[in-house]
């Protein structure tokens, strides 16, 4: 160390010498806003980073190899020179049909995973004939009301071959059940079957807003499937644990990064209270993240994320398995980030978030398509997402060396410095008493609306500039989009009548009453939710069910 | 010279749970001056136009991203000529296809602000279009 001092001494002498005399002479940011040199969250860029900025940085401790812990330059040893990361794009609309026949046409066109988008009533628990749902069939999703649509969606897709992801979240065990049931009634074991259910309720509460029951007792739902999966379904990531959604709710790149990681340390909190052992359910645990336009920031976003979580999970938890230690991640690229306004200029921004995605180390990636901002993806706009990633994989030589980026300067200082300030939240949440405690305080809530205020106003002031929207406007011709035809709703209801009037109902009633006792007893759920599935019970039927149990929830509105 | 704050109703139909543009538009109303109420998520066509005649309002704001617009504008509009309440102005925000603008406009939708509009753009339509409101 005393040698270090004077080394340590003389590189900042020197930075601050070149600093003083050449840069600050040159009067550049004396001209320009405050705000010019801030990245989309607001933090502040240096002008030059250099050895001065990384100096306290130890090599094996903070990076190490890929593979190594903390994980710092990536989980595996050979990252993409082994395997690509997984081209994921989310898709569902319309009916089960409709729905079927994109995932085989994403599948034919070099696409390597499925990715289910639920239309908002099943995300809701309710079905398709419920009021609520009028204007909303197949709209931004695909419909799946029972059993009977699920078998109709994956038709004719090797279960046993493909990796599933679904986005559901409040009943995400029921539509998981109707997964598993899918497979067994075609006699693929539930050992085999490999995918991912988002799962993740808390941030439902921070950001996204598809809530059913409260947050304890869907807590409770959530280690239900921990349980059962370690058991039952070893192949199947019980949770995706989301910083997507509450980046898009207008969270900054330090607040997704802390928010999620803190909502993460609560599954593997309250699954330990049920019992489980550390090292059975948390090599199970996945993460999804946003990445957006800033291209450093989501890179060291990204880094920082897989240090933190190694060393929380060997730290503060004390897990053994390193397989634990690997927080293993899902990336969409960022759907606030798309404009209206001259549309095909997304197809630019997806490129450099998807980019930053692939240079941040991501498990897989789904590049949002063009018209987003209008309505669901044509059938082009997301060939075009798709091939983004293709040219990124084949033609750009990005993945040809792992973690291309380490050691630069400024990506090192940025790593640690967001390590440093999600510890913060973290610990300021710790405090509270955890992330179910600060959600009913409205912590989050308030920290991201708050971020969301403050980057609009930036933008109304014209220090954020958005090329196409509040500088470089101009005219541009409307695009071909997606419309979904009224007559979905018309055979989404049909069938659901159908599966109703054609079931037995004294089997469907027994069903439920045994599903809601196994809730009133504390009972593990996932046996009696795929009792229920299998009698065709509807998704609404099973979640009123829970819901007599467990009781709905409304959040306290404040903006 | 007492002047009557512009009384805003601002509400989210639809299944989506997508609050951050309504809640940034409800707090820069808010800073530029006008009373804002927030319905909260998941709001039915009776329960906002409910609300807007009980709290007596100047205008109704709503914000939506789910695709159900075709449906729900229309109620919504329907029932508060049902209830005598149609002279209340309706404006709206969100994911709205450019070419449903024309049908909503016809509808009797005022004025449709899509994903990239600035807040303040907002704040200025209102005040040019219910300059009364305000010097009452």
């Amino acid at each position: 160390m005393a040698e270090r001092k004077p080394k340590a001494a003389s590189l900042e002498a020197s930075y601050e010498k070149w600093k003083k005399t050449k840069y600050r002479r040159a009067g550049v940011d004396a001209c320009l806003p405050k705000k010019a040199f801030t990245t989309v969250s607001g933090r502040q860029i240096k002008e030059l980073y250099t050895p001065a900025d990384i100096l306290g940085s130890d090599y094996l401790k903070d990076l190490n190899y890929p593979g190594e812990y903390p994980f710092t330059r990536g989980v595996h040893p050979t990252m993409y020179r082994g395997r690509l990361w997984t081209m994921r794009q989310f898709s569902g609309f319309g009916t089960a049909e409709d729905t079927n026949k994109r995932y085989k046409y994403l599948l034919s066109h070099g696409q390597t995973g499925l990715s289910v988008a639920f239309h908002l009533p099943t995300l809701m628990g309710i079905d398709s004939d419920n009021p609520l749902a009028r204007g909303e069939i197949g709209k931004c999703g695909v419909a799946i009301d029972t059993l009977a649509d699920m078998e109709i969606l994956f038709k004719g897709i090797p279960l046993d071959k493909i990796t599933t992801s679904m986005t559901i979240n409040a009943p995400a065990a029921v539509l998981w059940a109707m997964y598993i049931a899918v497979a067994q009634k075609r006699g693929i074991s539930p050992k085999v079957i490999s995918g991912t259910i988002q799962n993740d309720i808390l941030k439902e509460y921070i950001a996204q807003k598809t809530f059913v029951f409260p947050p304890r007792p869907s807590m409770k739902l959530i280690v239900d499937t921990f349980e059962y999966g370690a058991q039952e379904v070893p192949r199947w990531n019980t949770i995706s644990i989301s910083g997507y959604h509450i980046r898009e709710a207008g969270a900054t790149a330090v607040q997704e990064l802390a928010f999620t990681i803190r909502d993460g340390i609560e599954y593997v909190e309250w699954a330990l209270k049920r019992g489980l052992e550390l090292d059975d359910f948390a090599p199970r645990l996945s993460f999804f993240f946003n990445s957006h336009n800033d291209f450093f920031e989501e890179i060291a976003k990204f880094r920082a994320a897989r240090r933190i979580w190694a060393r929380i999970m060997r730290e503060r938890f004390g897990s053994k398995n390193p397989r634990s230690w690997w927080l293993r991640f899902h990336t969409q690229t960022s759907g606030v980030s798309l404009m209206a306004q001259q549309p095909y200029n997304n197809i630019v921004r997806v490129t450099i978030q998807a980019l930053a995605a692939v240079l941040g180390g991501t498990q897989s990636l789904h590049t949002n398509s063009l018209d987003e901002t209008y309505a669901l993806p044509s059938e082009e706009a997301v060939t075009i997402a798709l091939r983004t990633q293709q040219i990124i994989a084949h033609e750009s030589g990005v993945p040809n060396s792992i973690d291309p980026l380490g050691g630069a300067y400024m990506v090192e200082a940025l790593t640690r410095d967001m390590e440093k300030e999600a510890g913060e939240y973290i610990k300021k949440i710790d405090d509270m008493g955890g992330m179910v405690k600060a959600i009913e305080l409205g912590f989050p809530q308030r920290e991201i609306a708050d971020s969301a205020y403050q980057y609009q106003t930036a933008v109304d002031r014209k220090e954020k500039i958005i090329v196409g929207v509040n500088a470089f406007e101009m005219k541009h011709e409307p695009i071909p989009i997606l419309c979904i035809d009224e007559a979905v709703a018309r055979q989404q209801l049909a069938r659901l009548r159908e599966v109703r009037r054609s079931r037995n109902q004294a089997r469907v009633r027994r069903s439920l009453a045994e599903l809601k006792k196994a809730a009133a007893d504390d009972l593990n759920l996932m046996p009696y939710l795929l009792n229920c599935v299998k009698t065709y019970a509807s998704l609404e039927e099973i979640m009123d069910s829970l819901k007599e149990i467990f009781g709905g929830y409304q959040e306290p509105i404040m903006f | 010279m007492s002047s009557k704050k512009i009384r805003i109703v601002v509400a989210k139909p639809g299944l989506d749970g997508h609050d951050r543009g309504a809640k940034v538009v409800c707090r820069a109303l808010r800073d530029a001056g006008m009373e804002v109420i927030y319905t909260g998520l998941r709001r039915t066509p009776e329960e906002i136009v409910n609300a807007a005649i009980q709290e007596d309002v100047d205008l109704i704001g709503l914000s939506i991203l789910s695709g159900a617009h075709p449906i729900l504008f229309p109620k919504i509009i329907k029932l508060l000529k049902e209830k005598g309440a149609g002279d209340i102005p309706v404006i709206a925000g969100g994911i709205i296809p450019e070419r449903d603008i024309p049908k909503m406009k016809k509808l009797g939708i005022r004025e449709i602000f899509l994903p990239g509009t600035s807040t303040q753009d907002i704040v200025r339509w209102i005040r040019e279009n219910f300059p009364a409101s305000e010097k009452k």
